[in-house]
């Protein structure tokens, strides 16, 4: 099969710029309602169910609702940056989709199509490159309101995902170590070749971008910037209709893109289990695999396999959608402080420290003769899970987010010295003159 | 007399967790999560039993010709603590007293029933009923018609069979 060229593949090109964005704005719009939904479960609610069959009309009545709601500008704020802001913001979340392959790739009759926006060869790069201009957005928020609460939610926002971005950045290194590249259809190919997803494999590195992600999104129980118990509600305090709405959509825009992004890199992409879909674009000839001898085996794309690869890439985004969710409505915000220790004193060192230990592992393997594949990851898995577990164990004894309760005991001196309560029974308190 | 502080008892930090706390905090979620049963009551679809005893919106029992049954005898207005009722009293060929003007201000009532309890004549009675929503004030001063035309029953404290309760 040959690849898709010429008008056909701009015509392509545009369908699927079409089709992506709006897929992901209507999974960011059901993400509201999913969130709404879940958290009402969790707290043994019902949740919206007024709108339209089980509410599921309901994010289309608050679309409607924050059009039409007046446009506020604070008297104080700076204009431009003000609403430059939330433009800023929902750029980057949404475009870091375009290079997520979404499924394998579809034969047409003039070619085969990569289920792709841009298989563009920095991959990775591009990601994160998008993911940290958002924090722009957010201190630009803060800052233009000219409000001492949304200028802290600023500041919370740039300190927090400046410093969850190493980390962030550095769980990355392990997963390229064993891709081998940055692209991530060679990282969904890699994973299908190593014959296990990277989440087992490179399971601390898992956990690691789990959690920095988190931090990224800004989501409970890194919501620091938000934190609406002490600070109104942070970085948008002033923002009120669209512009709130823009700032709404791009947190779960983030959230849909960093559960795409998890879903890719550590649990395969659209990859299901068994090579039947395995698809790789090599010499420009579409392959499943290679025989013993080394030759390539071309692949078979189908209409079906899209459309089951499809089915696969969404519930692994759907699932990490849930655990956000899931987590959001558990755990309560940490403490700054904490937040801070956990990125700077456990995320760093360990991430750094694994760096390490994936990469002897690998020149181990590799001088050994051990080829990529089913015993490669084996052995990583292996090292990786008692990475994690001695990772976990450390984390688990509290000393860097404790709970709020235990803290060491302080005595206190009690003097029992009976001398000032003579009567027995309290002095009125003097009335106020 | 001795002070004394209660000192709480704090876990050492080396023996608490985060990770595991979290966990089962998560199980515990997620229980609740996929648990059928559910606290909210769907309002308008699935009401609530209202007490016997519940006093609501008034009602204005009529006779057979559709004549109020109230003789403006004027004990209710007298009897209300809330003085949220207007009674003023005519009388035709007949000889036969009736209400030329009746109104029960619904915001000022309280609701008590004791003008059910006065009348002599079984008129007047508080509603098993509560949904007065109204797009004005001034449609929450019930006049005469709109206290006969309410079409809810009058309350369970008062029983048709045996109106003077004997």
């Amino acid at each position: 099969m040959e690849p898709i060229s010429g008008i056909p593949a701009i015509v392509a090109m545009a369908l699927k710029n079409l089709g992506i964005f709006t897929l992901v704005i209507l999974v960011v719009a059901y993400a509201t309602y999913a969130e709404r939904r879940v958290s009402a479960f969790i707290q043994d609610r019902r949740g919206p169910n007024r709108v339209g069959p089980f509410g599921l009309l309901q994010p289309i009545a608050d679309g409607i609702k924050n059009i039409l709601k007046e446009e506020t500008l604070p008297g104080t704020a700076s204009r431009f940056f003000f609403i430059l802001a939330p433009i800023l913001v929902l750029v980057p979340s949404l475009v870091t989709f375009a290079v997520i392959p979404i499924a394998a790739p579809l034969p047409t009759r003039w070619g085969v199509v990569d289920m792709i926006i841009a298989d563009v060869p920095i991959g990775i790069l591009y990601v994160l490159a998008f993911s940290s201009l958002a924090v722009y957005g957010v201190v630009l928020g803060g800052w233009a309101s000219n409000n001492k609460y949304a200028f802290l939610g600023g500041l919370r926002a740039s300190a927090q995902m400046v410093s969850y971005e190493v980390a962030l950045g550095l769980s990355l290194i392990a997963v390229l170590m064993l891709a081998g590249n940055v692209t991530l259809t060679e990282m969904v190919w890699q994973q299908q070749q190593l014959g296990m997803w990277f989440a087992f494999p490179l399971s601390l590195a898992f956990i690691l971008f789990v959690i920095s992600a988190f931090a990224e999104t800004n989501r409970l129980p890194f919501d620091m910037p938000e934190a609406e118990s002490e600070l109104v509600t942070g970085y948008h305090t002033e923002y009120s209709a669209m512009k709130f709405s823009a700032f709404m959509i791009s947190e779960f825009g983030h959230m849909v893109t960093a559960s795409a992004l998890m879903a890719t890199i550590f649990l395969g992409g659209w990859d299901l289990p068994g090579t039947w879909d395995n698809a790789f674009w090599y010499n420009g000839q579409l392959i499943s695999g290679f025989a013993e001898n080394g030759t390539p085996i071309a692949a078979q794309p189908a209409v079906w396999k899209t459309l089951l690869t499809f089915g696969g890439f969404a519930a692994k985004t759907g699932f990490f959608l849930l655990v956000y969710i899931w987590i959001r409505w558990t755990l309560p915000r940490f403490r700054y402080d904490q937040v801070m220790a956990l990125g700077w004193k456990v995320m760093l060192p360990t991430s750094l420290g694994y760096v390490m230990l994936v990469a002897m592992t690998i020149l181990v393997l590799d001088e050994l003769g051990v080829q990529y594949g089913f015993l490669f990851g084996l052995v990583l898995t292996a090292v990786s899970g008692a990475a994690t577990l001695s990772f976990m164990f450390f984390l688990d004894r509290g000393r860097t987010i404790a709970g709020a309760g235990a803290q060491r005991t302080q005595k206190v001196e009690v003097k029992t010295t009976p001398t000032a309560v003579v009567s027995g029974r309290a002095e009125p308190a003097p009335a106020g003159d | 007399m001795a002070i004394s502080v209660k000192l709480m008892h704090r876990p050492e930090p080396e023996s608490t967790s985060y990770l595991r706390a979290a966990l089962s905090g998560m199980a515990l979620t997620f229980k609740h999560m996929v648990n059928p049963t559910k606290v909210t009551q769907q309002y308008p679809e699935e009401m609530t039993d209202l007490s016997p005893r519940w006093r609501g919106t008034h009602v204005m029992e009529q006779h057979a010709d559709g004549r109020p049954k109230c003789v403006a005898c004027g004990l209710c207005p007298t009897v209300c603590p809330a003085n949220c009722i207007r009674l003023v009293g005519g009388e035709d060929d007949q000889g036969n007293r009736y209400p030329i003007v009746y109104e029960i201000d619904e915001f000022r009532c309280i609701f008590c029933g004791m003008c059910q309890e006065v009348c002599p004549v079984e008129a007047i009675h508080v509603g098993r009923h509560f949904e007065n929503a109204e797009y004005t004030r001034d449609r929450f001063v019930y006049d005469l018609d709109r206290l006969m035309e309410q079409d809810h029953p009058s309350t369970l404290l008062w029983d048709p069979s045996d109106p003077s309760s004997e």
